[in-house]
């Protein structure tokens, strides 16, 4: 670990740094909810995972998330499409808005998407003028949760579009090949791993979303709790150890759909002899 | 793969549509409700004590986080691509791991460790020192959720460089400081920028976090987008969507500076102009 | 004067032996090229004299002082890099600077050197530009200055053509050769190609998986190579299983060996033949021809195997499946991992036979 004979200096200091950062803002933390969810013991665990409300909660979180990332698989897909194949006024702005959830707080998205979709709000008037309550619903947490995963497909497919051969479209081209079939047979199958990878990301993050989604979401007991919003309130009950519990369903949630997500493609991956890149 | 001009068209429409109802929208109600009621009004709640002072914690939140985060994103970058050992990816993930945990169970971390349940707790108790309640703690959960952000930028720059600069550099016999003032630095200066961006932006806007360990108290630990929840739900729209213009336009600023950023550093590789070896001969003959 | 010993070296990465036991000494003054091909260790060879990777066991002497314990920057050595790791962000000016910079030397002092070596790689005009904004030609010189101007006693260069296109590659051979004479430095540079060793270097050490296979001055290495490898490695060469079939080398104990195209006379009549005589001439037939250049090389197998020769433009033209005449001078006969050099028997049968 500590070469001596290392040609370019500071091993041991850049080893100190990292060690004592990772300890005191990650390690440390992270025991110490080990530690205190360990002593909890397996019963008390069992009943608050399992207490209906909660379970509703991850149900709820887990389905908003899973379609919201879908919705933006989608127009991810169309915005990296656009952004990156045609030149049009205005592509430069486009560009640079994509990345505005990563930059705009989620408190101030969540209150403006909820005025937005309410039964008075700019939008949220005509949804309602059909019967469709898109605010304090599963619809407005999904919403709030687009919002926030706009960014992670565009970005994912964005590079790896740009960086497509063209010579295998030409080369497709010179069967007289139709749009369709180039897209959906040469070009698709290239866009898998970034679309599955900017997926897994915004799905990753929609489950853990707090900011935008506890504003739009109205935070009715088994119709529109998130399992974020369950452990603020079992801690403001200071019921600790149902939190924990909450918790560690859903970091291993997250962890679930990442894994499964990175192992489905370094599969994929190896039988076309790529690097992963999630 | 020429798709007819429809196709296209629709297509940018499509894109456009999307990005303007899910993106622009909001921002412009910010603005619409926000001088709802008149610029008096809303210069009012910009200038209320309690704003003021979540405008302040905010700050000092965002500049504490930045400065802890460049040092160790600084270290743990040269770390991870300057020396080889064991255990490097192992630590490579455990960096990026508060991208994976949502910021609420950030939030519960900290409270464990230093709550009332902590064994720590009657240490800090008879010390005095309160940390989560307070504005340690807000600091500590704003640094977690900004961890990765600057490490994430170094290392593929850095790893894009290699190693031989600094090689050349040590054959010289030029010092660790040396190095990396007069060789590194230079090299990652736009990539640490953008990291530093990244990193301030999610720390003045971290909400999730903050929320669990602040304890809301108001005028003493409310950052700005914990005044503004308590306005909204206070029924007090206006301030509200005053306080969140503010917040508004960092996030424009700081997406401006990104492309600002992104623009000078790919200059720089735009300067790669190779030139034909015309003068070889000349510096053969000089030779 | 012995300036470099490198003595019993090993180095190993993980389960790849880099460096088996090298030893070598160069002699002061001497330009030196490494060679092998790739992943026989030469590089990490230059790298750890360099002091940029540590040897597991052994020593490595510089101007006489044990140097395994000193960092590269205390060894009195210049190191070019293969892809010259020019710092970018400074000027040529800067780079060629650097390393009087870190020694704290003059104002005046560090300009007049830098433009004493400008003026040496012809770059006068351009010691204010940047890296990316010179070709690849004068990023080498450059890199070559930015090496020489702390006066090593030593300079190493990895590689240092690999990146140059090959019109501006061979003239700077020349250039880089004539140079580092003119100085009077020693040098080692380390390269894959055998033409270039044989052009730049004065002596040559030849590598092969981590061992020193054999070392010496370009013309001996080719007239009598040690080894099997060498000899297959140096010169163009056609290895023949069993060359105790041949006239005038029966009776061999071992069998394998190498012929070089010059080792063949080939003759459309047997009067064309320097032995005119049957019983010293093999027959073959011509199973290819190819234009060279300054001659013509003749593909033709001999006794089932096929074996190839250059004959002269001014001779008279032989085609695909002519009957054609062979005498073999010699044969590099391989014997366990070295080689021996065997005549033909017909010339020291000449005097009787006639």
């Amino acid at each position: 670990m500590f070469g001596k004979n290392d040609v370019i200096p500071g091993r041991r200091l850049t080893f100190g740094i990292t060690l004592t950062f990772v300890s005191l803002f990650l390690f440390i933390p992270l025991c110490a909810f080990v530690l205190f969810a360990s002593g909890m013991g397996i019963e008390k665990f069992w009943s608050a995972v399992t207490d209906w409300r909660n379970v509703h909660a991850y149900g709820v979180s887990f389905f908003c998330a899973l379609v919201a990332g879908l919705i933006n698989a989608m127009f991810g897909l169309v915005i990296a499409w656009v952004l990156v194949r045609y030149d049009f006024r205005g592509k430069k702005i486009m560009d640079a808005l994509i990345d505005l959830p990563f930059a705009l707080p989620t408190a101030v998205a969540g209150i403006a998407l909820t005025t937005l979709y309410a039964q008075n709000g700019l939008l949220g008037q005509f949804f309602y003028s059909v019967g469709i309550e898109s605010a304090f619903s599963p619809m407005g947490i999904t919403i709030a949760l687009v919002f926030v995963g706009i960014p992670f497909v565009a970005r994912s497919v964005q590079p790896v579009l740009k960086d497509l051969d063209p010579q295998l479209e030409e080369a497709a081209n010179l069967f007289g090949t139709g749009n369709w079939t180039i897209f959906s047979r040469i070009i698709l199958p290239e866009l898998v791993s970034p679309l599955l990878t900017g997926f897994a990301l915004a799905f990753a993050r929609g489950i853990g979303e707090y900011g935008s989604v506890v504003f739009i979401a109205g935070n009715m007991p088994y119709e529109t709790e998130i399992a974020p919003l369950m452990i603020m309130t079992k801690l403001e009950q200071f019921d600790y150890q149902s939190a924990a519990a909450i918790a560690i369903v859903m970091m291993c949630l997250s962890l679930a759909i990442l894994l499964g997500i990175h192992g489905w493609q370094s599969r994929q991956l190896k039988r076309i002899g790529g690097v992963v890149s999630a | 793969m020429r798709e007819s001009i429809w196709l296209r068209r629709f297509l940018i429409f499509l894109a456009a549509t999307f990005l303007f109802v899910m993106l622009i929208m909001p921002l412009i109600l910010v603005v619409k409700e926000a001088l709802a009621k008149g610029f008096e009004v809303y210069f009012k709640a910009l200038t209320d004590e309690f704003a003021l002072k979540a405008l302040y914690l905010t700050v000092e939140a965002t500049i504490l986080a930045i400065a802890l985060n460049t040092i160790f994103g600084l270290a743990s970058a040269w770390l991870l691509t300057k020396f080889d050992f064991r255990g490097k990816t192992f630590l490579g993930s455990l960096i990026d791991l508060p991208f994976a945990i949502s910021p609420v169970i950030a939030g519960l971390f900290f409270i464990m460790l230093f709550g009332r349940m902590s064994p720590l707790y009657p240490i800090l108790q008879e010390y005095d020192v309160a940390i989560v309640f307070a504005i340690p703690g807000i600091i500590l959960a704003t640094v977690f959720v900004t961890f990765p952000f600057i490490t994430r930028e170094l290392v593929p720059v850095m790893e894009s460089q290699g190693r031989s600069e600094e090689e050349a550099a040590a054959t010289f016999g030029a010092s660790g400081w040396t190095i990396f003032r007069r060789v590194t630095l230079p090299n990652i200066k736009w990539a640490l920028g953008y990291g530093i961006i990244l990193c301030s932006a999610r720390a003045m806007g971290e909400f999730g976090a903050v929320s669990v360990v602040s304890g809301h108290i108001r005028g003493k630990t409310n950052t700005l987008p914990l005044h503004i929840e308590i306005l909204y739900n206070e029924y007090n729209f206006t301030a509200a969507f005053a306080v969140a213009s503010v917040l508004v336009m960092l996030a424009i600023f700081v997406l401006i500076l990104r492309n600002v950023v992104e623009y000078y550093s790919k200059d720089i590789e735009r300067e790669e102009v190779v030139e034909p070896s015309a003068d070889l001969k000349v510096g053969v003959a000089n030779g | 004067m012995v300036e470099v010993e490198v003595r019993n070296v090993n180095k190993t990465f993980g389960n790849f032996k880099a460096s088996d036991n090298v030893s070598f000494e160069i002699e002061r003054g001497k330009l030196i090229g490494l060679l092998g091909p790739s992943g026989s260790g030469k590089t990490t060879i230059l790298r750890m004299i360099a002091g940029l990777e540590t040897p597991d066991s052994g020593e490595i002497y510089i101007g006489g002082r044990k140097v395994n314990d000193l960092p590269p920057g205390e060894r009195g050595i210049g190191f070019l890099f293969q892809s010259y790791a020019l710092f970018k962000h400074m000027t040529v000016f800067e780079n060629i600077a650097f390393g009087l910079t870190v020694q704290k030397k003059s104002k005046e002092e560090i300009k007049s050197r830098v433009e004493e070596l400008a003026e040496l790689i012809g770059l006068k005009n351009f010691t204010r530009r940047y890296p990316l904004q010179l070709s690849g030609g004068q990023r080498q010189r450059v890199a070559f200055a930015r090496a020489l101007a702390p006066n090593p006693e030593l300079l190493l260069l990895d590689e240092p053509f690999a990146a140059i296109d090959a019109k501006v590659r061979q003239e700077l051979r020349g250039w880089l050769k004539k140079t580092i004479h003119q100085l009077g430095i020693t040098a080692i540079f380390v390269t894959h190609d055998q033409d270039e060793a044989v052009e730049v270097a004065d002596e040559i050490i030849i590598t092969n998986r981590g061992r020193v296979e054999q070392a010496g001055v370009p013309i001996e290495i080719y007239q009598s190579p040690k080894t099997p490898f060498v000899a297959k490695f140096i010169g163009e060469s056609v290895q023949v299983p069993d060359y105790t079939i041949f006239k005038g080398f029966e009776g061999y104990e071992q069998h394998e060996g190498i012929l070089r195209p010059e080792f063949l006379e080939i003759g459309a009549t047997i009067e064309e033949m320097p032995q005119p005589m049957p019983v010293t001439t093999e027959r073959g037939i011509v199973r290819g021809t190819y234009f060279r250049g300054s001659t013509i090389q003749i593909d033709i197998e001999v006794k089932g195997q096929l074996l190839r020769g250059f004959r002269g433009l001014e001779q008279p033209p032989l085609h695909e499946g002519d009957l054609a005449f062979v005498f073999i001078h010699k044969i590099y006969g391989f014997d366990g991992d070295k080689t021996q050099v065997i005549e033909n028997a017909a010339k020291f049968r000449e005097s009787v036979i006639i």
